[in-house]
């Protein structure tokens, strides 16, 4: 006999994931450091403006609008990279763990229903009567699924 | 001549056009940063390097604190203590272990047994007070998680002393040793983070694929206790008598393999064809994730008590020895088990009996071993 095969059930585990925001220093960024990359990025965005003034009124030279936008874009193209370098490091900081799943299977219909991972599950454990004939179930499988981003090697 | 004076008044117009009468700033600096590099270079990429150790330094504490988060909760949550375990959980991070002598080596196996055996008795006793309301799977269980969190704590401390020494002495030897090594300390520190959580809940881990393959066989046969948290089953195997050995789960456990083998072999007057060693095995980069290889030799890990053990008794009674193993790397290893791994364990049995048909006779004795740790596999 064919085993069914039901959805996943959810949402039934009580355990932080390790993967969730932490309140520890470790995650958090300076405010110092924050408030120099705002400040860096508000002048940035100063000179630029300034220099599109610049460019705009007549009998200013073109070159002190040249230095002001160099100056802008640089800012801003720094400040920007530091953020995002700072987001990134709290973003390293988690740990993802993929969802670990239990199989339960009756040996004598073939009956099968997938779950999530309960505490006090093991393998070969007998659990709850099957759904359809009602005989003890056994857990056949415990195990996480990952799905790699495999990189294409020439080996 | 003429090309040499015509690229040097081509560097001219260059360097001066844009700046105009400002470009001795511009030759100013350019002079500056040659010489700030020549004599400061080696501190500068010291400080990047320190840099980015610190990085991971900040990623391993985060790591160390949530491992250590984590064990408590699931000492709160299991144990249901009256008072709070966070100062004995501290304690017994800093818990080590002193290796005996090897100046005189001979039976310094037994010493390292019995130091062995000393650590796990007081790490049980210190789980028992931490957790009174826990049966032995859990204590089991809270021991292995302790013994991840605890090994958090010392890569941690490890890394901090390497960096701080670094940072004080400004050696770029040092750091840049501290540097190199980082990327594989950290993959060790993530496969530890990640077996904290299975500890904790109790789930297989890829290191135990050995001894699910021990379990699939034992499946309807009764099995009895033959070693200190080893249990052995006598299943009837292409023809053949197995007698198959395993730790005892579901709790985290990796027994006594070598003396269950030892036991197994006596009670058989050494009248065993041949010993079938199954066990996850680390895997080179490039190669899959639950591949199967066959060989000869006691597949056994760890400190190396059990393979002694094996390898004398066989010895003894001349008893060939096979292995079959299953590829992980070592974050698989010590985290929950991965589909691939799982789904090796059929593969993996299919193997033991082509090895049983092709080395051995009808009716004749074999032992199968399914080593490693037992944690959410029962039997």
């Amino acid at each position: 006999m064919l085993g069914l095969v039901t959805p996943l059930a959810s949402g039934n585990r009580k355990v932080k994931k390790m993967s969730e925001p932490s309140s520890s220093a470790a995650a958090k960024i300076s405010s110092f450091a924050l408030l120099v990359i705002f400040l860096t990025l508000a002048l940035s965005l100063v000179a630029l403006i300034l220099a599109i003034n610049v460019l705009y009124t007549p009998n200013q030279e073109p070159s002190v609008a040249g230095y002001l936008l160099l100056i802008g874009f640089l800012g801003v193209a720094l400040s920007t990279y530091v953020l995002l370098q700072t987001r990134k490091r709290i973003k390293r900081l988690r740990i993802k763990t993929p969802p670990v799943i239990t199989t339960v299977e009756c040996r004598k219909c073939g009956f099968k229903n997938i779950r999530d991972f309960q505490r006090g599950d093991y393998i070969f454990k007998e659990v709850e009567p099957c759904e359809k004939c009602k005989e003890n179930t056994l857990i056949t499988a415990i195990y996480r699924e990952v799905k790699e981003k495999r990189k294409k090697t020439r080996f | 001549m003429n090309e040499m004076a015509t690229i040097t008044a081509l560097q001219n117009q260059i360097m001066q056009e844009p700046f105009g009468e400002y470009s001795w700033i511009l030759n100013v600096l350019i002079y500056v940063f040659f010489f700030v590099f020549m004599f400061y270079g080696q501190k500068i990429n010291t400080y990047i390097m320190l840099r980015e150790v610190e990085g991971s330094l900040y990623k391993l504490k985060y790591i160390k604190d949530k491992g250590r988060k984590k064990a408590i909760e699931a000492i709160k949550e299991i144990g249901k203590a009256e008072t709070d375990p966070t100062a004995r959980v501290d304690r017994f991070l800093e818990y080590f272990t002193i290796a005996p002598k090897s100046l005189d080596p001979a039976g310094i196996v037994g010493k390292l047994e019995h130091i062995l055996d000393v650590r796990e008795t007081r790490f049980k006793d210190d789980v028992k007070l931490m957790a009174p309301e826990a049966d032995r799977t859990q204590i089991n269980n809270l021991e292995n998680t302790l013994e991840a969190a605890m090994a958090l704590n010392f890569i941690y401390k490890i890394i901090r002393h390497f960096y701080l020494l670094g940072k004080k002495t400004l050696s770029l030897y040092i750091i840049m040793q501290l540097q190199m090594i980082l990327p594989l300390v950290m993959r060790e520190a993530e496969a530890y983070a990640n077996a904290l959580k299975a500890f904790a809940e109790g789930q297989p881990i890829g290191d135990g694929v050995g001894a699910l393959v021990a379990a699939r066989l034992t499946q309807g046969h009764p099995t009895r206790i033959i070693a200190k948290d080893c249990i052995a089953a006598t299943v009837p195997l292409e023809g053949r008598t197995a007698y198959v050995v395993k730790a005892e789960g579901p709790g985290g456990n990796v027994g006594k393999p070598g003396e269950a083998v030892k036991t197994v072999i006596e009670e058989n007057e050494g009248k065993i064809a041949t010993i079938i060693m199954v066990d996850a095995a680390l895997k080179l980069e490039g190669e899959e994730v639950g591949e199967i290889a066959e060989g000869v030799g006691a597949a056994i890990g760890g400190p190396g008590v059990d393979q002694f053990k094996i390898e004398e008794s066989i010895l003894e009674h001349r008893i060939p020895i096979n292995a079959v193993i299953i590829k992980e790397d070592i974050g698989d290893a010590v985290s929950p088990m991965r589909k691939e791994i799982f789904e090796a364990v059929d593969k993996a049995i299919e193997r033991i009996k082509q090895v049983i048909l092709e080395k051995t006779k009808e009716g004749d004795k074999v032992i199968i071993v399914g080593v490693g740790n037992t944690i959410g596999i029962g039997q």
